[in-house]
């Protein structure tokens, strides 16, 4: 459910660390709660973005929701394929909905995210 | 997640496949059911060649080669391909269709945030008046000194009903009432040589707030709400600093709760330098009770089609009436409704104004009920329509509470929110889910997965206009739902099995609208 190797945000993105580059998706218990997505708006590449603030919108058929930059840095590549697939986000979404590659300023700000044990603790309180 | 079938929407989807199995239960009604779950065919399918809805004399005219006043590059070579009907095939055809929609006359409609309440017919009496329905928007003033009276009474009356010093009637609806708001306030911080960036909202706040202060050039800001449902005021004064111009605020706001702090909300936003904005969505539970303005209130929008008895029209022509104290009456958009001793007159000479926001004096017709309306209830009747607002929904409140969760539990105004996390947790049932299945009962839904700040969240608002037996009748079809998620979860989940069209496929819809139809070829 939650991928030890990630840090996860409390707004629910998670974030992979590839060599100096960061992957941001978002987790599964977001896609669950999300219901059916139907759009995802990215940003461009070359776009800088912000420790927790928003970098794009993810819409489901139930409401549209912001996402969140789990680290500063800019924008290397999107996903281009999730545009299009916006649904990948609900079969897949610690692989092939990935959503952004950030080029970090700061992978110090990673340790300010939860580890799996922390964020099943509070989406399981979430939950309840 | 796996694909679902493509439905388009003039075919009836699954019509009959998913009540099948389960016929059992659903027996009654079948054959009538089969029969409203035919599909209307499209106007263009109807009729046939050469058929038409007039019958016209002879021309007495010479003809005119076409050629001779339209340069053949601007005509068309191909007849447009319109419908050729009857007048009766035009009647039928919409008939039908009415028939599959669902409206307050025609049942129990608790739609929250949306105060659907009854519209006397009375209203639409006086708006049938040829004098006001026969206006022309250009007949002079000494013509139409009727219709500007109303509008000059009007506007008093909204004026004393709120606590607001001005009242505007152009805006078409609640959200461009938002917009015309905020850009009389941003020219008043311009004139006053402010730049101010931002608008706060509560994270409770309909999504009009932060679209309308992002169309407006604002960033938006989000405070949360407390244990409680009030707005978190350590929160906003955390926020609240002079870049700020506006707070959006809903009182009561959409967990259907009086803000207990509005005194206090008030005096921080205001000790910034910044405006108190009310979104008067939810003003059916203070008419005659407590005042915006009173409670310091800078400026407010009114929905007239929910609070005042004048239609909805299904997203169509509503009334967002707009009023502000006199700090900012100048910046009013134009032309204002003036009187000189008996003489009523339109004045577009206010050179602070932000200008028009829509076309002539606003959707006449809707103001001309809203005026019926209040001139039928009077100053006591509005108090009391308030009280029995508030009544039902507490009364609703206090017969469903034991069968769904209760995030904020408070007496509440005129709507109160209950959350389908129980149902979801225990059966896999959603409360879209419950939300469908409530249609086989013969309700509308409520609104559902607002406000953001409740999980699954359930609506309701009854309004004044309900009786006693219909309250009763929706509570119980309420609790009986309850139960079948509980007992039979697969039977919600499938839900409706009674209306004309089964479950849409709302994810295709959206990812692949097809919103055209096209003759087969």
């Amino acid at each position: 459910m939650y991928p030890k190797d990630l840090r996860y945000s409390k707004e629910h993105e998670w974030a992979r660390t590839e060599g100096n580059r960061v992957r941001v998706g978002i987790t599964k218990f977001a896609a669950d709660r999300l219901s059916d997505v139907v759009y995802v708006e990215l940003p461009q590449v070359g776009a800088e973005v912000s420790f927790m603030q928003p970098f794009g919108v993810v819409e489901s058929v139930k409401a549209v929701s912001d996402l969140y930059a789990p680290v500063s840095g800019r924008v290397a590549e999107i996903n281009r394929a999730l545009v299009e697939k916006p649904e990948l986000i609900n079969t897949d979404p610690y692989g092939e909905a990935w959503m952004i590659v950030v080029e970090p300023r700061d992978l110090a700000e990673l340790d300010r995210l939860m580890d799996a044990a922390a964020y099943a603790a509070m989406v399981g309180e979430a939950t309840s | 997640m796996s694909a679902r079938k493509r439905t388009p929407t003039h075919e009836t989807p699954g019509a009959g496949a998913e009540a099948g199995a389960r016929g059992e239960r659903v027996e009654p009604a079948r054959a009538a059911r089969d029969l409203r779950r035919r599909p209307v065919p499209v106007i263009f399918e109807r009729g046939a060649p050469g058929r038409t809805g007039y019958s016209l004399p002879a021309s007495d005219v010479p003809d005119v080669p076409l050629d001779a006043i339209v340069p053949p590059a601007y005509r068309r070579a191909q007849p447009a391909a319109l419908p050729e009907v009857s007048e009766l095939d035009v009647v039928r055809h919409y008939t039908a269709l009415s028939h599959r929609n669902f409206s307050v006359d025609e049942g129990f409609y608790p739609l929250g945030s949306c105060t659907m309440k009854y519209n006397p017919k009375i209203n639409e009496d006086a708006a049938r008046q040829p004098g006001f329905a026969r206006l022309h928007p250009y007949a002079p003033e000494e013509l139409v000194q009727g219709a500007l009276q109303l509008l000059w009474e009007l506007e008093r009356d909204m004026a004393e009903i709120t606590g607001m010093d001005r009242v505007t009637f152009q805006p078409a609806a609640g959200a461009h009432g938002e917009l015309t708001a905020l850009l009389m306030i941003s020219r008043y911080f311009e004139e006053k040589g402010e730049r101010r960036t931002t608008v706060v909202v509560p994270d409770s706040a309909h999504g009009t707030n932060p679209a309308s202060a992002a169309l407006a050039g604002y960033k938006v800001v989000e405070v949360p709400s407390d244990r409680r449902g009030n707005i978190d005021l350590e929160a906003l004064r955390a926020v609240l600093t002079p870049d700020v111009a506006v707070l959006m605020f809903t009182n009561p706001n959409t967990l259907g709760l009086f803000e207990e702090q509005i005194t206090e909300v008030a005096r921080a936003v205001h000790n910034v330098g910044a405006q108190l904005y009310l979104d008067g969505a939810n003003c059916n539970a203070i008419l005659g009770i407590t005042r915006p303005g009173d409670q310091g209130f800078d400026a407010l929008h009114l929905n007239l089609h929910k609070t005042f008895t004048t239609p909805h029209g299904g997203g169509g022509p509503g009334a967002g009436a707009v009023g502000v104290k006199a700090h900012l009456v100048p910046y009013l958009p134009v032309p204002t409704v003036e009187r000189d001793g008996q003489r009523f007159l339109l004045d577009g000479d206010r050179p602070k104004s932000i200008g028009k926001v829509r076309a002539f004096y606003g959707n006449f017709g809707n103001l001309v009920r809203a005026y019926t309306y209040l001139r039928t209830m009077g100053a006591a009747g509005l108090r009391e329509a308030a009280e029995i607002a508030v009544l039902n929904a507490n009364y609703l409140l206090s017969r469903l509470r034991e069968h769904y969760d209760l995030p904020y539990d408070r007496v509440c105004k005129h709507e109160f929110v209950l959350s389908g996390r129980r149902q979801r947790d225990r059966y896999r049932v959603t409360t879209k889910d419950m939300a469908k299945r409530l249609l086989d009962y013969g309700f509308h839904a409520p609104t559902i997965y607002f406000p953001l700040i409740v999980e699954e969240a359930i609506m309701i608002e009854p309004t004044e206009t309900e009786s006693l037996q219909t309250l009763d009748a929706f509570a119980e079809a309420m609790i009986a739902i309850a139960r079948e998620a509980e007992a039979d979860p697969e039977l919600v989940r499938t839900a409706p099995h009674e209306t004309p069209v089964g479950r849409l496929d709302e994810v295709t819809a959206a990812r692949k609208p097809n919103l055209r139809w096209r003759p087969e070829t």
